[in-house]
């Protein structure tokens, strides 16, 4: 019973829960949200537990929705996308209590939208039919375009609307390549089905128009992720949406984009996706992203804007390991994911707490503070280590994995991107020393209250998380193991089949 | 049920709802002639054509129920599906307009009862149109629906927008008429028959793909259609005439004129023309003129009402779209989106007429500032209206558009699918600073929204719409079921009909 109905729980109840939270009193719009979500972290955490990860997908259910267009409900996880749902639901109640003093107009609407877009994200990491994915990835973009428009900072209008035409513009194009896709395949088999799995098992025969329509699920994806040269939607959002709305943004939206590129693009087109030329571009895009995205966060005055670009960088990692294609490699990236989520959505939350103390988001607004604030000094400190890869944080293993396993492959790549990681030092470093060190100057500094316990409540999950994965990271590991390995050695198969009979 | 249309009683009932429109009409002239001072006259009048539209409505429903088909030689007069699905989209629109109307003319002092009168008459002229199996009928239906129209363009005396709107709109409509007039005699001319399916047959018999006369003909009554549903290049009077006329007419034109005027397109392209292969990059590049034109100058436009206006031209280039790809698949594609079209074009001219007393006209997107917290719920349904529109998933705007790229995928047209996408994008652009205005812009000052008012009976249209759009968005499957049961297959292919899809 729980096994097949988990997910469609996780995408129901928070619909659910958002018409709740509209129809409470404004006051306990927030209280109830954050029960909402809470129960929506219980009804997941069960997954961790009874999940079998040589099993393959699971949890799926599987239901006719449109069948005149060979459509179906069908969702399932495997040791791919546990992680992201698990991660959604784990980030979703703390952004909640995280809003509680930042959110002070028009909270339910806020509270309903944050619901509303949890079930979108679910949506987009179970969905195993095509159509159903497209609906989901497209769905989720009206509420964080709203978080972003309605709660945002000052330019929150131009940032919203980039951010929602950046998506659409690539999604529409994904849509047409899924169309193309799902007919090609059933003009040679005689059955239309957007079901992934019967995609993937009668691939082959799609010809010169593979390599079209893997460029429209690249691009779709490459600017979700996003990439360099796709990334100028992510600073304007990630610096006017709402401390929330960047957690989320950072923590679960740009994982789409990976693992978009792991469920579909890798495994749908396998001989265009390690084509070398095709491999060689998308490694050097990444390398691109992990050096420009450092070196860009070294000179942004806003700390908001420093952690965006921070992000390209960290991104640029994932790419990297899921082009190297090797089983440490995919494991990495995956790990980065995960732990780009929960380091870079703690960052965000303390840059959110350092601005709701100060209206600020400029490093030099800051300085010396650690007197004043010991606590958030030293969560800062923390997470900022972690977000370097400092060993025994999580950043250290998902970074390490991805280079371990990118190094056969390509060595040179490996060696550039482990530049990154000084590069990293080389900017959160700084920013840390000028927030919370150096001398406490400005007067206006003096008298910042420490950390609440509500914040408290935010922030150690977040750190318990950075310091479990970052000394005993095995159990994760050993969860997405099957699923990788199986993903590194199908693709590779294919690509050298479809190659060969060419 | 197989109706004979030689004999005359066959023929009646084939022609059941157009009769009794007809005779609507004619009962509300004659009531009109009585009473036609005050407001209350007005509602009268309103509820008879009312009546007369659910009576008309009734008898498409009975012919589709008993599944009526033609029977014997070839006849003047379409029996099928397609019809009828056609017609009651047209007088669902022409429903939801007499309600939305009501409020409207009060408020905007035009009691003048022959508003009905028009109404009835312009929708039995579409009626005639779709359902027309030779191109006299057609034509006879598409003047009887552009001459009533082009009164209610001009209904409002007063106005000078109005008095412009109709005056264009009848110039150049005269001018669309004329091309359609000398196309079809053309045609004749080439074939000597004015009837779809023999036409097909001669062009055929006589292979005549070549024939210059029988071409010059298809581009001019390609022409005549392409000015009625706002092609570009023929589209100049659509954004003059839509801005000038009262709201509700707008909407009105917007939709069904629109439905009509392409159910006619899509049937005699597919069945008189189906062999001639020399419209299809004709019709392909006004798809794409159109999608990439209309789009681009909504994109700069600042009044609601003109926004509006250029959408509806760079929706008719998606309908292109489908007439382009001219299959099984593309009729039903056709149907579905008309269908989500109306809704969504309805909804959003009544929230405009709404908008405010003798200034819709002048509403600007800026103006729409604050009206989601001061009247959320008319906000959420505008912006329902524009996420569909754009084509979102979760409403039926989308199970449209996705129908439409299905044909078009279905017809080896990628890279016309890739356009509509496309052009979808830039949509985008103006769709969304609708919602932007007001959901993220504070209200001007305190009482900016306080005479916005949406009477009853348009309230219920707008709520009907919306929840339409938003249940056919999840669950489009009885939509679906019934656009794919009622398409045209196309006679090149009928011999092989189309697979499951």
């Amino acid at each position: 019973m729980y096994s097949q109905a988990v997910l469609t729980a996780l995408l129901g109840w928070p619909v659910v829960a958002a018409a709740g939270v509209l129809l409470v009193p404004e006051r306990w719009a927030k209280h109830v949200a954050l029960s909402a979500s809470l129960v929506e972290f219980a009804i997941s955490v069960p997954l961790w537990w009874t999940f079998q990860p040589a099993a393959g997908m699971q949890f799926v259910l599987d239901l006719p929705w449109i069948p005149a267009w060979g459509i179906r409900y069908t969702v399932g996880v495997d040791g791919i996308s546990l992680f992201m749902v698990l991660l959604t639901t784990f980030l979703v109640p703390l952004s909640v209590l995280g809003s509680y003093a930042y959110i002070t107009t028009r909270q339910r609407a806020f509270y309903a939208l944050m619901l509303v877009l949890t079930s979108g994200m679910i949506g987009v990491f179970v969905s195993l039919d095509l159509f159903l994915f497209y609906v989901m990835w497209e769905v989720m973009l009206i509420p964080m375009y709203f978080i972003i428009g309605v709660w945002g900072g000052e330019r929150r209008l131009y940032a919203a609307i980039k951010f929602f035409i950046y998506t659409f513009f690539g999604s529409l194009l994904m849509l047409v390549a899924i169309l193309v896709l799902v007919l090609r395949v059933g003009q040679q088999t005689g059955l239309y089905s957007f079901s992934y799995a019967y995609l993937t098992a009668h691939l082959g025969g799609l010809g010169p128009a593979a390599f079209w329509l893997f460029g429209a699920f690249f691009l779709a994806f490459a600017i979700k992720v996003p990439m360099f040269p796709f990334h100028t939607w992510l600073p304007d959002a990630h610096v006017e949406a709402p401390t929330a709305g960047s957690v989320i943004l950072a923590g679960v939206l740009l994982k789409m984009g990976t693992y978009g590129f792991l469920r579909f693009a890798l495994p749908l087109f396998p001989a265009v996706a390690l084509h070398p030329a095709i491999q060689a571009g998308i490694v050097t895009l990444a390398l691109i992203g992990i050096v420009y995205g450092g070196l860009v966060a070294m000179v942004q005055p806003d700390f908001k804007k420093l952690i965006a670009y921070s992000s390209v960088a960290h991104l640029g990692f994932v790419m990297l390991g899921i082009w190297a294609l090797t089983l440490q490699s995919v494991q990495g990236a995956l790990l980065v994911m995960i732990n780009h989520g929960i380091s870079t959505g703690a960052l965000f939350f303390l840059a959110g707490m350092l601005y709701e103390r100060r209206h600020s988001r400029l490093i030099d607004a800051f300085g010396g503070i650690a007197k004043v604030v010991p606590l958030l000094a030293a969560a800062l400190t923390i997470v900022s280590l972690s977000s370097i890869g400092l060993p025994a944080t999580n950043g250290f293993v998902g970074e390490f994995l991805v280079l371990l396993g990118a190094f056969p492959t390509y060595p040179r790549a490996a060696l550039v991107a482990a530049t990154g990681v000084i590069v990293a030092a080389m900017y959160l470093l700084p920013a840390l020393q000028r927030v919370i060190y150096n001398p406490l100057d400005k007067p206006e500094n003096e008298q910042l209250r420490d950390l609440s316990p509500r914040e408290i409540a935010v922030l150690v999950p977040l750190l318990a998380c950075i310091v479990w994965i970052g000394v005993y990271p095995a159990p994760i590991l050993r969860r997405m193991e099957p699923a990788a390995k199986n993903l590194v050695q199908s693709v590779r198969l294919d690509a050298a089949t479809f190659t060969a009979t060419r | 049920m197989n109706l004979d249309l030689t004999s005359t009683g066959d023929l009646a009932r084939a022609l059941l709802p157009e009769l009794t429109l007809t005779a609507a009409g004619m009962l509300v002239l004659l009531v009109t002639a009585w009473r036609h001072t005050s407001g209350r006259d007005l509602r009268i009048a309103g509820w008879v054509t009312l009546t007369g539209l659910v009576a008309g409505g009734a008898a498409v429903w009975w012919l589709w129920w008993h599944t009526a088909r033609a029977a014997g030689p070839p006849s003047m007069i379409a029996v099928d599906d397609f019809r009828f699905v056609t017609d009651a989209l047209c007088l669902a629109a022409a429903g939801l307009t007499v309600l939305v109307s009501f409020d409207y003319l009060e408020r905007e002092g035009l009691l003048v009862p022959e508003y009905y009168v028009l109404l009835l008459f312009a929708t039995l002229g579409m009626m005639l149109m779709a359902g027309g199996e030779d191109l006299m009928v057609v034509f006879l239906g598409l003047e009887l629906m552009s001459v009533s129209v082009y009164v209610l363009a001009g209904i409002d005396r007063r106005s000078g927008a109005a008095a412009e709107a109709a005056l264009k709109y009848f110039l150049l409509g005269a001018f669309a008429s004329g091309f359609l007039l000398y196309g079809i005699a053309l045609v004749y001319g080439a074939t000597a028959t004015t009837n779809l399916t023999q036409i097909a047959a001669q062009v055929r018999s006589l292979s005549l793909v070549q024939s210059p006369m029988l071409l010059i003909g298809l581009g001019l009554v390609l022409v005549g259609f392409g000015f009625k549903v706002a092609a570009v290049p023929f589209h100049m009077w659509a954004p003059d005439v839509y801005d000038g006329s009262p709201t509700p007419v707008t909407g009105y034109m917007a939709t069904a004129v629109k439905a009509a005027a392409f159910a006619a397109l899509f049937r005699v392209l597919v069945e008189a023309f189906g062999g001639v292969t020399a419209w299809k990059p004709i019709v392909w590049w006004l798809a794409v003129a159109t999608m990439v034109v209309g789009n681009f100058i909504a994109l700069a436009q600042h009044t609601v009402k003109r926004m509006l206006a250029y959408s509806s031209v760079a929706h008719a280039g998606y309908l292109l779209v489908a007439v382009a790809a001219a299959s099984w698949a593309a009729s039903a594609a056709l149907l579905a989106y008309l269908f989500a079209y109306t809704l969504v074009t309805l909804a959003a001219f009544a929230l405009l007429a709404a908008q405010g007393r003798e200034g819709e006209r002048d509403v600007r997107i800026d103006d729409l500032a604050g009206l989601g917290q001061r009247r959320p719920w008319l906000a959420l349904a505008l912006a329902v209206c524009m996420l569909s529109l754009l084509g979102f998933p979760g409403t039926a705007g989308f199970i449209g558009k996705w129908y439409i790229l299905v044909a078009a995928t279905m017809a080896h047209e990628n890279v016309l699918a890739a356009i509509l996408v496309l052009t979808s994008v830039v949509s985008a652009g103006y769709y969304l600073p609708v919602i932007m205005a007001m959901y993220m812009k504070p209200q001007p000052f305190d009482q900016a929204h306080a005479g916005v008012r949406l009477g009853r009976p348009a309230a219920v249209v707008v709520a009907a719409c919306v929840v339409g759009l938003l249940v056919l968005g999840v669950r489009p499957n009885p939509l679906l079921d019934l656009a794919r049961s009622s398409a045209i297959v196309p006679p090149a292919r009928a011999a092989t009909p189309a697979t499951g899809r």
